[in-house]
């Protein structure tokens, strides 16, 4: 099967299609042998009034209409830092004891924020480097943490990530992975071990998920017969949007290997034993299968070319489909496009139901939020995706901003919205809380999308915060929102609407119970 | 479930029986073990965190600053800049080439954007590799601003929390004794050591004030830059959670010679009794008979209220886990009242002192824990049987996977639990938590027949 890489085949066409004064901004292609970044028809069309930040890739697409002011400070981060992206990613495996190799500070930090949102335990081991191996190297703190971690967790697997002063101070860590393989008694339990390079510096936590998944398939992907399962790399989803995803996995009858898995291991249920490491997760041997199967789905807009995906396409010859994440109609179509070539099969019953159900909702509510703007903020490909969804049914982006700086960002946003909003949205890369504030302010938007962090933006200008993504702080159940799917799309869409009537209802001088 | 417990961490455990009391801390964390301790630059943000009119500049790669945003319930009358999250955001060039500049860049853009009335500058772990020289940088933005711009040296790998308490103190001390203190009463306090979550500290600050006492300087609760630079024109030093703000007071002391006493805030007794040590100190007995009066009249609306919840509670064992052992003192006294038993606590960075203290005052059997982990953490509760245990964000998944009930006496908390009115509330935390009945449902409390039962492990069941 080839490649299907092109993730919005249709919108180019109506790109040609539409008439040159919209056409200032295009979508980021997948494919490089197609077209390269730099030479994306757009990036060359610089913008007057488009401001570009000093110093960054060149070649990067004009920014929108409001010029992104730029700031040395950073106030407010829309952003984490690079191992907790991985860490999230390692407690998707079964068996894994995600590990930073650092002080306990940032092992700690990473837990406290992660638990704040799931409301699950998640055991973060750390070398808890102090002083004396700040200047002399961490390879005895690590290898005695190693040695701590498999005697009591007894996993499968540790997942190794660096952190911002172990890149410093260089320590080498495959070698020192290398002499505590040697080292370790016979007798004793040697689980995995990966590692993953996650210097804070140099990326946020979304290249930090990924970078720990290529890391899992690299080391442990092995030639292997070729056979029917689909692998899929879902990038940073909810727990809920997993089950689901497995679900129709399965009503498909398309066995699938889902990596990372967090559905049980960062949503599990009550227990009366304390599990060292939550039952679920990928299984370590559907993994090292990865490279004999039948085609490869990731999701992500603005990935680049070292995926999980292309890896193992261009080690096995696994086929890659690349997708825009499956929020809204479209994007979920494209995925159930895809699973209907892969299995042959129509798209079952329920879900037919489940699509016919959320057209018929968006009907009924198409009125409470057309028109409506609203500035979304998060992680690039949720806010791709996101875009994409709210201008099928009439809501503007007319922010969108991230804390990622993929370089992709404008042009995605400006495919999975062309022809459906009258101006293409406003993009803002490598932003802060502070900078999104100044523009939504001038914006006057309607709402704001996006995780908990934006509570005071959207309390300040007195309009709804719909939350979704990571983290959220301020709600309990973050881990059970459904993003993906017709009904992720329904439940977004209900929120949505439910929500501008509710500013209706509350700013009436009567008030009403009926509509 | 001993197997749960480190080798190398036994000497950390004690239970309190036939052994005699010894208690090994002020180690460095087991590596691999997943303390529940944060670094030294935790300890500074948290003690300098509710200075509400300074800018706080986190001085390294995004992370620090950003899991620092805004987590204290720490109110302020007025300015809110500590609820704002100021990173240099360090990048890769600035760890090759050095960040000097761009801190400097990010200072004066930030004192010009929020015209605070200082800045501290927090180093981290990798500022201290790289070696910029924050107290050069905080020198020339203080001479070109004309506001002070304090280094805080919390490079997280110096050390724990503790080590970032005294961090703190050393930049706040810079400020002391640069304000005007005339016009400062014979009979005035600072308050050291209450961080006004929740509040508490103005409730504290209106007991001082119906007592006729002056407080001068809040430290660092709803604090000001303006009041500290004044603080030292207090006649004493009342210090609560000695561990974070003693190094000030005993700076203070040696320089200007303030006495200093401990109090705390938390339980009937010691709020009382912070009362009453103020006013003995300044020997007036008008003073002392308005602190019985408002003890008087706080205890005639707490304790009939109490009653209530005592008469429900009584019985029930609580477990301890929290950052300083201060608390932890209050905290086995507040149980008390409610007919409860204290059978585990624990802190992250207790003293020698402090757990021989609370050595004196637990039960027979009680585990006393220095620096533990969700593994031992776990295994305690379902040892002993917990009904209720006390910590911060990270302990509470442990007892919620558990069925076990929870009250938050941490930073990030937004109920008030100092005080009279703070007792009140701690019981009805406890209460509302312990007598939901949710712990109906919960598998601990489920006998196996009655069950449903799986056809699939639920872990595999999506395939
Ligand atoms: S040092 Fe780096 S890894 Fe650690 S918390 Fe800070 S940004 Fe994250
Ligand atoms: S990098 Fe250092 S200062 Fe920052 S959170 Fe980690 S241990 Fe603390």
């Amino acid at each position: 099967m080839n490649p299907t890489p092109d993730i919005s085949h249709e919108n180019n066409i109506e790109f040609l299609a539409t008439p040159p004064k919209n056409r200032t901004r295009l979508k980021g292609d997948e494919d490089p042998k197609q077209r390269s970044e730099s030479d994306t028809p757009g990036g060359k069309q610089v913008d007057n009034e488009a401001g570009k930040r000093a110093g960054e890739t060149p070649g990067s697409l004009p920014r929108g209409r409001g010029q992104m002011p730029k700031y040395v400070s950073t106030t407010n981060a829309c952003k984490l830092c690079k191992p907790l992206g991985a860490c999230l990613a390692f407690r998707g495996i079964e068996g894994t004891v995600p590990y930073l190799h650092g002080s306990q500070g940032c092992a700690t930090y990473m837990r406290r924020y992660i638990i704040s949102h799931f409301n699950e335990p998640i055991d973060i081991a750390s070398s808890s480097l102090g002083e004396k191996n700040a200047i002399y190297g961490g390879g005895a703190n690590l290898k005695q943490g190693l040695k701590n971690v498999s005697d009591k967790y007894h996993p499968q697997l540790v997942g190794i990530a660096t952190t911002c002063l172990t890149e410093t101070i260089g320590d080498d860590l495959k070698m020192i992975i290398f002499e505590y393989k040697k080292e370790v008694p016979t007798d004793q339990p040697l689980p995995t071990l990966i590692t993953v390079s996650t210097p804070s510096y140099a990326g946020t936590h979304m290249e930090g998920f990924h970078a720990a998944i290529l890391s899992v398939l690299s080391s442990l992907c092995e030639k292997t017969p070729a056979h029917d399962r689909i692998n899929i790399l879902p990038g940073f989803l909810s727990p809920a949007d997993l089950r689901l995803l497995k679900e129709i996995m399965t009503a498909f009858a398309l066995p699938a290997t889902i990596l990372p898995d967090i559905s049980d291991t960062l949503d599990g249920p009550a227990l009366d034993e304390y599990q060292m490491i939550p039952a679920g997760g990928t299984p370590l041997a559907e993994i090292r299968k990865m490279g004999g199967a039948r085609a490869t789905i990731e999701f992500g807009s603005t990935l680049d070319q070292k995926s999980g995906g292309k890896y193992l396409e261009q080690t096995f010859e696994v086929a890659n489909h690349r997708l825009t994440m499956p929020i809204g109609i479209k994007a979920t179509d494209r995925f159930f496009e895809l699973l209907e070539n892969l299995s042959g099969e129509n798209t079952p019953a329920r879900y037919l139901g489940a699509r016919g159900r959320l057209i018929d909702g968006l009907v009924d509510g198409h009125k409470y939020v057309f028109g409506k703007r609203a500035v979304l903020y998060g992680e690039e490909d949720l806010v791709v995706a996101l875009a994409g969804f709210l201008a099928e049914i009439g809501v503007q982006p007319v922010l969108c901003a991230s804390g990622g700086k993929s370089g992709k960002f404008q042009a995605t946003v400006a495919a999975v919205t062309d022809g459906l909003c009258e101006d293409a949205p406003e993009t803002y890369e490598d932003c802060d809380f502070h900078e999104i504030a100044e523009r939504a302010e001038a914006l006057a938007p309607d709402l704001i999308i996006g995780h908990s962090k934006g509570y005071q933006l959207a309390r300040k200008l007195a309009i709804p915060l719909i939350r979704v993504g990571f983290p959220i702080h301020d709600r309990i159940g973050g881990q059970r929102i459904l993003h993906i799917g017709y009904e992720g799309a329904q439940q977004l869409f209900d929120q949505i609407a439910n929500a501008m009537i509710q500013v209706k209802q509350d700013r009436s001088p009567v008030g009403y119970s009926y509509m | 479930m001993t197997t749960r417990i480190y080798q190398e961490r036994q000497g950390q455990i004690h239970r309190k029986g036939k052994k005699p009391f010894a208690l090994e801390c002020d180690k460095e964390s087991l590596a691999g073990a997943v303390s529940q301790r944060a670094c030294v630059f935790c300890g500074s943000r948290v003690v300098l965190y509710p200075i509400a009119d300074a800018v706080h500049l986190v001085h390294g790669p995004i992370g620090c600053a950003v899991y620092t945003w805004d987590i204290r319930g720490a109110l302020s009358s007025g300015p809110e800049l500590h609820r704002l999250s100021f990173s240099t955001d360090l990048q890769e060039k600035d760890v090759i080439f050095g960040g000097e500049k761009k801190l400097h860049a990010a200072l004066i853009e930030l004192i010009d954007r929020y015209q605070p009335k200082a800045a501290f500058v927090y180093s981290t772990c990798i500022v201290g590799i790289i070696g910029d020289d924050l107290e050069a940088v905080c020198k020339t933005v203080a001479a070109e601003t004309g506001i002070p711009v304090l280094p805080v040296q919390s490079e997280g790998f110096k050390g724990n929390k503790r080590a970032g308490y005294e961090a703190a103190c050393n930049a706040m001390f810079r400020l002391v004794g640069t304000g005007d203190i005339s016009n400062i009463s014979r009979h005035s306090i600072n308050i050291l050591g209450d961080f006004n979550l929740a509040g508490e500290i103005w409730l504290i600050r209106e007991y001082f004030n119906r007592m006729g006492v002056e407080v001068v300087a809040n430290i660092t609760g709803d604090g000001r830059v303006d009041d500290i630079k004044r603080c030292h024109g207090a006649a004493l030093n009342v210090v609560q959670c000695s561990g974070a703000t003693m190094t000030l007071a005993n700076l203070i002391k040696e320089k200007y010679g303030t006495p200093v006493i401990r109090v705390s805030y938390f339980g009937i007794e010691d709020m009382a009794e912070s009362l009453y040590a103020v006013a003995n100190h300044f020997k007036d007995p008008e003073m002392l008979a308005k602190a019985k009066e408002i003890v008087r009249q706080e205890l005639e609306i707490l304790l009939p209220t109490l009653k209530k919840y005592r008469a429900a509670l009584t019985g029930k064992k609580a477990a301890i886990y929290v950052g300083g052992a201060f608390k932890a003192f209050s905290l086995v006294k507040a149980f008390r009242h409610l007919g409860m038993q204290v059978v585990m606590v624990g802190s992250q960075t207790g003293t020698k002192e402090d757990y021989q203290e609370l050595q004196e005052i637990t039960d027979e059997g009680t585990i006393i824990v220095d620096d533990s982990n969700p593994l031992e953490l776990s295994s305690f509760l379902q040892e002993k049987e917990v009904d209720i245990f006390v910590g911060g964000v990270k302990e509470r998944p442990i007892a919620y996977k558990l069925g076990i009930a929870f009250c938050d006496h941490n930073h990030e908390r937004k109920e008030m639990l100092a005080g009279f009115t703070g007792m009140m509330n701690f019981a009805k935390e406890v209460y509302g938590s312990v007598m939901s009945p949710v712990w109906k449902l919960v598998p601990r409390k489920q006998p196996q027949s009655t069950q449903l039962r799986a056809s699939v492990p639920a872990c595999i069941a999506g395939l």
